[in-house]
């Protein structure tokens, strides 16, 4: 589905790169999550497989990103429209301000690519119903608390049914449900095996459940790569300051003490930390 | 210093009532997290503690004043207010006149103010950033700034609004040591915050609000082990009390170091 090679970019002013030699390729149906310490690279990496960089983030390139058979960089930001959908950071860079409810607002984007109606009802519906929006549909965008104006900026990009969905830090500002809720309807997009995911997220209890893969990033760098258990849990991984779940804290905190065997490997979620405590 | 909120109500003119008759206590050097569902109404309460927002019936006082009868400027000397999104409060050109723009408006001396200046850029890890334009940051540094800012008008009451989102684990350490700096100095601090794990930590109070009311309010090991109680508020139990509470431990631990202890009696060892 996408295929990243010898990504380097750096961006214009600035004196060393944000992303060096990167490879990465994520296959279709993957939830693949990207960790790292702030300023590892992470959000330019969301910026690279939307076309955001170098499109619209300008600076040096080198390598490719290919994106179904299509190469990112040499395509139009609006051929890459309806392939990949990318979810800001901040939920206030992503609202138009052009709309004055929610249903509206989520619209846009089906507006202006002029799916017939009743699809976009039906999208827009589902969206609402992903993202528990549906009270709230009739409210202006700028009448919502910060976690339901996170979730209207998630939804308006569901309901665009990208091929690619990159979403960035998409549940910051979200209540723990509401980081459930959206985790397993992200989980549930991949499982029907027609959306690729790529997120960050530094909720990594999250990550440790849901995805299927997680790839970190320090320095610009792809510096582990592999099943969440894997990686999450190896020591390696502090030194390039990710942190680490309670749960594996609290079982390395047990073994150090001689309370749990010590011949496997790590919990990074509550399940694993029951059975390798119990 | 302490803050009592009596009865207190208010609704946005676009007719969403945030608050229902909240009666809420802070006592002086206390810290208090208040936690609950996106649109519970927790900003909406901070933004009554430091007179953004006056109520539609009851009172709110800071100390012996009531909000209603003090300006915005007055009350920012008592009580500092981190914003969720930092750019709501950043304006100046560089980190340091930022940071500098409080303690100037409270008319204290040019040495004074360099000294606190100094001091709270070293609290917060951006002495190096002094004369960077705040918006070359980045977001995670911005929060910083804004901490940094608050804490440099040395208020008695503090108010930390989601101090840890988008902060990645160094950040996360660094800023639990703020909070535990200003509760020695027998600081009152409020956070508002979804990180649970932090709440359970670094702070003995727990008020959980839903659709507006006050659900609950207790100390912190006795309403973070309530599942049904914080399921109300689309909350979950943090992940030490979680596991504490899968593996049958007798009380529910805040931290891992309390949680090992647990652990270590169950099994009959010494840590």
């Amino acid at each position: 589905m996408i295929e990243i090679s010898g990504l380097t970019f750096t961006y214009a002013g600035a004196s060393s790169p944000a992303l060096r030699q990167v490879d990465l390729s994520v296959e279709r149906g993957q939830l693949c999550a990207i960790v790292g310490a702030n300023g590892a690279g992470k959000t330019t990496l969301c910026y690279a497989l939307t076309g955001f960089v170098p499109h619209f983030y300008r600076g040096s390139l080198t390598g490719s990103i290919r994106l179904a058979g299509r190469e990112v960089t040499k395509s139009p930001p609006a051929d890459l429209v309806g392939e990949v959908g990318l979810v800001f950071q901040n939920p206030f860079n992503q609202i138009t301000g052009a709309r004055f409810t929610v249903r509206e607002e989520i619209a846009f984007g089906l507006e202006n690519l002029g799916v017939p109606r009743q699809e976009m009802v039906e999208r827009l519906e589902e969206a609402l119903d992903i993202t528990g929006l549906a009270e709230l549909a009739e409210r202006s965008p700028f009448a919502l608390s910060g976690g339901q104006q996170q979730r209207l900026a998630i939804a308006s990009v569901i309901a665009m049914r990208p091929r690619l969905l990159v979403l960035d830090e998409p549940t910051s500002q979200l209540d723990p449900a509401g980081t459930r809720e959206v985790f397993a309807a992200l989980r549930a997009m991949t499982a029907r095996g027609e959306t690729t995911i790529v997120l960050t997220e530094l909720k990594l209890a999250l990550v440790a459940a849901f995805a299927d893969r997680v790839v970190a990033l320090a320095e610009g760098c792809v510096v582990a790569d592999g099943e969440p258990r894997q990686i999450l849990a190896s020591e390696t991984l502090q030194a390039y300051g990710i942190g680490e779940t309670r749960y594996t804290q609290a079982a390395r905190r047990a073994l150090q003490s001689g309370l749990a065997p010590a011949d496997r490997p790590l919990p990074v979620t509550l399940d694993q930390a029951v059975e390798f405590l119990r | 210093m302490s803050v009592r909120f009596e009865g207190v109500s208010f609704s946005y003119p676009s007719g969403v009532q945030a608050l229902r008759d909240i009666d809420l206590a802070v006592g002086d050097g206390e810290a208090v997290a208040v936690i609950g569902e996106n649109g519970a109404g927790k900003t909406t309460l901070a933004k009554h503690m430091n007179g953004l927002l006056h109520p539609d019936s009851g009172k709110v006082w800071v100390g012996d004043w009531d909000t209603a009868e003090r300006t915005v400027a007055q009350l920012s000397r008592r009580v500092g207010y981190v914003f969720q999104n930092p750019d709501d409060q950043l304006f100046e050109r560089s980190v340091r006149a930022e940071v500098a723009f409080g303690p100037r408006n409270l008319g204290l001396s040019a040495t004074d103010v360099r000294s606190l200046v100094e001091a709270s850029l070293a609290t917060v890890g951006l002495e190096a950033e002094a004369e960077s334009h705040p918006y070359d940051l980045h977001v995670s540094q911005r929060r910083m700034v804004a901490l940094a800012a608050t804490l440099a008008m040395r208020t008695p009451v503090v108010i930390l609004d989601e101090p840890t989102t988008g902060q990645d684990a160094a950040g996360v350490q660094r800023l639990a040591g703020i909070v535990d700096g200003l509760k020695a100095a027998g600081r009152t601090v409020v956070t508002i915050s979804h990180d649970l794990d932090f709440c359970a930590e670094h702070f003995e109070r727990v008020v959980v609000m839903s659709r507006g009311h006050v659900l609950a309010d207790g100390p912190a090991p006795e309403i973070l082990s309530q599942v049904d109680l914080l399921a109300q508020a689309d909350v979950e139990p943090p992940q030490i009390a979680q596991l504490s509470r899968a593996l049958g431990l007798p009380s529910t631990p805040m931290s891992v170091e309390e949680f090992v202890e647990l652990f270590a009696a169950q099994r009959g060892h010494e840590v």
